[in-house]
């Protein structure tokens, strides 16, 4: 790996389709620019992503992972995103223990109105991604194989 | 059902440490209803495996399966087609399982990847707790369904202690007092004339008192 390449993380956010998919398609329809390096992953709830699905994403290269729901009493589903919540914490503890770190892992929660918010999260999640660097997994995948 | 919760990751990387190709072995039972060692929990560890050792610069191979339950010899017969091709065996299931793999793979390292907790209920979701002590001789009947062996601190057979407290018990404000439901429970029923009986030492031959514990069923047994 040369050290000279600008640092580009890959980011995926796992969005509900009620809420914060349909807040980046606000974004979208408003043409706010959010950063490229966010790959998003529409679910029918942020209650439906699981632990293996956000390990998954990490063990194959990604640098972060964000998951993003319903506002609080929101979800369509009803408790949707707390259970997201939850299992978001829980997954940040896994990456503690593996020395990943935790902080490569957030949950946020927003309307479906809300593609500011959107563009917002998505903008600052890279740049703290960014400051902290490649995830150590992905040029280990390359190095090992 | 067997409880269990899945063991420290560094206890775990220990364990396979010299070894290069794993095959982790979950189970379909008691473990999959607690969250412990079920396919989900499989996944999950294998995925942290992977990357814990990539961050040590290794990278091993892991098979993943689940078996229907791993306390059966039928069951874990499934595993003959994929334990030659492997180093060493980690198992999600409870020490049953575990030791069951053990005897039928003699030859190849089995490692526990949970510890094994105890016989409890689901009190609610993601929640479980100590239901039942296996003492062999069974005093629900006379108890109004509530275990003073398991859920009593101090296994007492008459209570409850000078430690209970408004119902609570004096280890923990968290843990209710098994003698004061019991008594609850019984006048609920209108049955407190079974509390006024003395129950006698219990017989503890039939626990764990009389060494390692065996059932057969003749009109079952080959």
């Amino acid at each position: 790996m040369t050290t000279q390449e600008p640092f580009e993380p890959v980011i995926i956010a796992f969005c509900c389709h009620y809420c914060a998919y349909t807040a980046a398609d606000m974004a979208g329809t408003r043409r706010l620019c959010y950063p490229a390096n966010v790959s998003i992953i529409r679910v029918p709830c942020s209650g439906k992503v699981d632990a293996i699905h956000i390990l998954k994403a990490f063990e194959k290269g990604a640098d972060g992972v964000y998951v993003a729901g319903c506002l609080d009493g929101d979800c369509h589903f009803k408790n949707g995103n707390h259970r997201a919540s939850r299992r978001v914490a829980y997954v940040q503890k896994l990456l503690d223990d593996i020395g990943i770190g935790a902080e490569r892992l957030a949950m946020f929660k927003m309307s479906a109105g809300m593609g500011e918010r959107f563009a917002e999260v998505a903008k600052e999640f890279t740049e703290t991604i960014r400051a902290l660097g490649p995830t150590p997994i992905r040029s280990l995948h390359r190095d090992a194989a | 059902m067997i409880t269990a919760e899945r063991k420290p990751i560094d206890e775990i990387i220990e364990y396979i440490r010299p070894f290069q190709k794993i095959l982790l072995v979950g189970c379909n039972e008691c473990v999959t209803v607690c969250s412990a060692g079920g396919r989900k929990e499989v996944g999950i560890l294998s995925s942290m495996l992977q990357m814990a050792f990539l961050k040590q610069g290794k990278s091993i191979q892991i098979l993943e399966h689940t078996l229907e339950r791993q306390c059966d010899p039928e069951y874990v017969e499934e595993l003959v087609s994929m334990i030659d091709g492997v180093d060493a065996v980690l198992s999600m299931a409870c020490g049953c399982g575990v030791q069951e793999l053990a005897r039928r793979y003699r030859n190849k390292p089995v490692f526990p990847a949970v510890n094994t907790k105890f016989m409890g209920a689901s009190e609610r979701q993601g929640v479980w707790a100590e239901r039942c002590a296996g003492c062999g001789d069974c005093l629900l009947g006379i108890t109004a369904g509530i275990c003073p062996i398991a859920r009593c601190s101090k296994q007492l057979m008459n209570g409850p202690c000078g430690g209970s407290t408004g119902g609570k018990c004096e280890i923990s404000p968290d843990v209710d007092c098994a003698w004061a439901l019991i008594w609850e429970r019984l006048k609920a029923l209108n049955l407190t004339d079974r509390y006024e009986e003395i129950i006698p030492a219990k017989d503890w031959r039939n626990g764990r008192g009389a060494g390692p514990r065996k059932i057969v069923r003749e009109d079952l047994a080959e």
